[in-house]
């Protein structure tokens, strides 16, 4: 089951703007049955003021798709076609609050729509956006240019990530090559731009080697917070510490109590066999170097007599 | 509202009486039936009428015939792997283009990595597997042939006796992944060709993590897991006493139920069938509907996507599952669809109900008066959608 936010499944149990938009002056269709989704957006917009005054949609496609077409309606009404055309597929995500990462490609199906559908509005032939690239997924009916603007609108870094995005690769598998080429090139371009680190960009050579962890240097003691504490949180995290080593010291039969803490003293009790121990100067310190790496800053541990 | 289950081909409830069996093999009963004392020997005891109970539903004549294993898929790994290295000179398989993925991923696998050749053999519009083209493919070079005994999606059955029979015509084992067969129809294993036979627990009301491989005396068999001697040596690990318990009662419910299955269950299906193609246009019924599993409805809904059925369906507390691509992250309609060439314009909206003994006629009734609701909301949704005819839907890519 997919993890749908609210927001996703009430555009899809009720779709706002779904139907025919009887007197519509801009349409784009994308999408087509075999690829198990479709989508026909629908725009009439004012020509004195280029504002989209309505727009409706009919949708062949899962939840995301009905729900994601809806949101792209309720996104555009309003604007104008220049500021619409400024939007992209991930608007139409983070109205939704967000989409499986395998089901972007509907929010990508919606922007192509409006591309499409503004298109025709103003009379221009959408195939001839179409030639600036070649059709590089046949299944799926999915041209350079739709995968490079998926790659530069989304930051897209991995192949994965263009299959989830735009579908192309997902069926036969054929194109993996060319769609790895495109990514590659718009990748280095975007480095080039200075729009992404060059750490991030795909890389075909370094995609086969295993990658290594980055090794931050931890101490197994716990990381050290960053914000100027108070007196109560500093006691608190104080007598946690003493609480995580307390069985240690109830192990050796020893036990250990905070009496005070002042300033950068901390006034501890042991107890038990502890007092006496010869190696209770030991435990003090051990107790110091972890309350030291809990709080992140430097402090003296001095045990004081019992009773 | 009453939830209706009708997804168990994908997994079934367990029996309570199953679970009741179970639970002592929990708390009390926990022994390793390896052990040298009581704890150990009462699971053994128990161990040993749970296989009885497997061999009665198998019609299995020997106890040893029965390797339990940790699902179907392992089983079904176990037995094509073992068939590959006990007969070194024969380096083949057999299969079909819509086994389950733990076959086709294996055979997929081993003609990538193993150098080994397989055959895939196709199945006609109504899901029948093209025997001429299967016997073709046997020969001395097949080591084993691997065909399901009914399909998951469709519930077609095969004709596994004759398939069993043309593989031994070439020395060829034979194997048969019976997960969604065993406990639905009859089945005598001691009176038949079939080698090896794969079954998993949580399909028959029994729970998931217990499966079994059916090994006919006197073929050979190589371990996929090596370890201790459980199971003769041939699957190393502690016995999984309660799954085999727990799939003993099961097996023996099953062959009480069977009847049941082959007549009301049956019944149950087709009513809904009936009731939801009288009710629905441009719906039809995928699969071979003269031989197939007692308790499995595909039907394919025309210019809609299943993936909006299902959400619709489960949001009136009726769950069932799809064939479609969005439903399972891939991004193509299932592979047993796409080798039956069920058309574009259906396959993506392809839904399978499946029933078992817990489901009733109100299950139906329930269906029958939400779906029709249901399709009509997406096809009024649907750009390919005008009241039966297709609009002219032009793409500006496709």
């Amino acid at each position: 089951m997919w993890d749908y936010t609210d927001k996703v499944k009430e555009y899809f149990y009720n779709p706002k703007n779904a139907g025919v938009l009887e007197d519509a002056n801009g349409v784009g269709d994308v999408g087509a049955i075999s690829c198990g989704d479709a989508l026909r957006l629908m725009l009439k917009v004012d020509p004195e003021t280029d504002i989209i005054l309505a727009a409706k949609f009919q949708t062949f496609g899962c939840g995301s798709a009905i729900a994601s077409s809806s949101a792209l309606t309720e996104i555009i009404i309003g604007k104008t076609i220049a500021h619409a055309l400024e939007l992209t597929n991930q608007d139409i995500a983070d109205f939704l609050g967000g989409l499986p990462p395998e089901k972007m490609h509907c929010s990508v199906m919606g922007y192509e729509a409006l591309r499409a559908a503004i298109a025709n509005y103003k009379g221009d032939t959408w195939a001839d956006d179409h030639e600036e690239g070649a059709l590089l997924c046949k299944c799926f009916g999915v041209d350079e240019g739709m995968v490079e603007r998926a790659i530069r609108v989304n930051k897209l870094t991995s192949m994965e990530q263009v299959t989830h995005f735009t579908k192309a690769t997902g069926s036969c598998s054929t194109c993996v090559e060319d769609v790895e080429g495109v990514l590659t090139r718009v990748n280095a371009e975007m480095v080039a731009a200075g729009d992404l680190d060059s750490a991030l960009a795909y890389n075909p050579a370094r995609s086969a080697i295993p990658q290594r962890r980055d090794k931050v240097k931890s101490s197994p003691l716990g990381t050290a917070p960053k914000k100027e504490l108070t007196l109560l949180q500093r006691i608190r995290i104080i007598e946690s510490a003493i609480e995580d080593l307390r069985p240690y010291l109830k192990a050796d039969g020893g036990d250990c109590e905070l009496v005070d803490v002042d300033g950068d003293r901390v006034l501890v009790k042991l107890s038990g066999a502890c007092v006496g121990c010869q190696a209770a100067s030991v435990t003090i310190g051990g107790i110091q170097d972890r309350l030291i790496a809990k709080l992140g800053t430097p402090l003296r541990v001095i045990p004081v007599p019992g009773h | 509202m009453r939830p209706v289950y009708l997804d168990n081909n994908a997994t079934t409830r367990v029996d309570p009486k199953v679970v009741n069996a179970m639970l002592p093999f929990f708390t009390e009963q926990f022994g390793n039936a390896s052990s040298m004392h009581a704890f150990g020997s009462e699971v053994g005891a128990a161990l040993k009428k749970a296989r009885g109970q497997l061999q009665a539903l198998l019609g299995t004549e020997f106890d040893h015939e029965i390797v339990y294993t940790a699902s179907g898929t392992e089983s079904d790994n176990t037995a094509l792997l073992s068939a590959l290295e006990t007969q070194p000179g024969r380096d083949e398989i057999v299969t079909s283009t819509v086994e389950h993925p733990a076959v086709l991923a294996l055979c997929q696998w081993l003609q990538k990595n193993r150098g080994i050749k397989v055959y895939y053999t196709p199945v006609d519009s109504r899901g029948r597997l093209d025997v001429d083209a299967y016997r073709k493919a046997l020969g001395p070079k097949t080591a084993i042939a691997s065909i399901m005994w009914a399909n998951n999606e469709t519930g077609t059955i095969f004709p596994i006796e004759q398939l069993a029979d043309l593989a031994h015509d070439h020395g060829a084992l034979f194997h048969t992944d019976a997960v969604q067969a065993v406990g639905k129809v009859p089945i005598d294993l001691k009176t038949s060709e079939i080698d090896m036979l794969s079954l998993s627990g949580h399909k028959l009301h029994a729970p998931k993590g217990i499966g079994a491989l059916y090994v006919r005396r006197g073929v050979r068999l190589r371990p996929l897991l090596r370890g201790g001697h459980q199971e003769r040596g041939r699957r190393a690990g502690t016995e999984n006493a309660p799954g085999i318990i727990g799939l003993g009662v099961a097996a023996e419910l099953a062959l009480e139920h069977m009847h049941d299955e082959q007549t009301r269950v049956a019944a149950l299906r087709n009513r809904l069938e009936k009731g939801l193609l009288q009710r629905i246009g441009h719906a039809f019924v995928t699969g071979d509907a003269e031989n197939r599993l007692p308790n499995t409805a595909n039907i394919a809904f025309e210019f809609i996507e299943g993936e909006g059925i299902l959400l619709l369906l489960n949001k009136e507390g009726i769950a069932c599952s799809s064939g479609s691509a969005c439903t399972s992250g891939s991004l193509e309609p299932s592979h047993v669809l796409r080798a039956m060439k069920v058309p574009y314009t259906a396959a993506h909206g392809a839904i399978r109900f499946s029933f078992s003994r817990d489901n009733t006629d109100e299950d139906v009734d329930q269906v029958l008066s939400v779906m029709p609701g249901v399709v009509e909301k997406l096809r009024e949704l649907s750009p390919f959608w005008k009241a039966g005819e297709k609009t002219s839907f032009e793409p500006t890519y496709a």
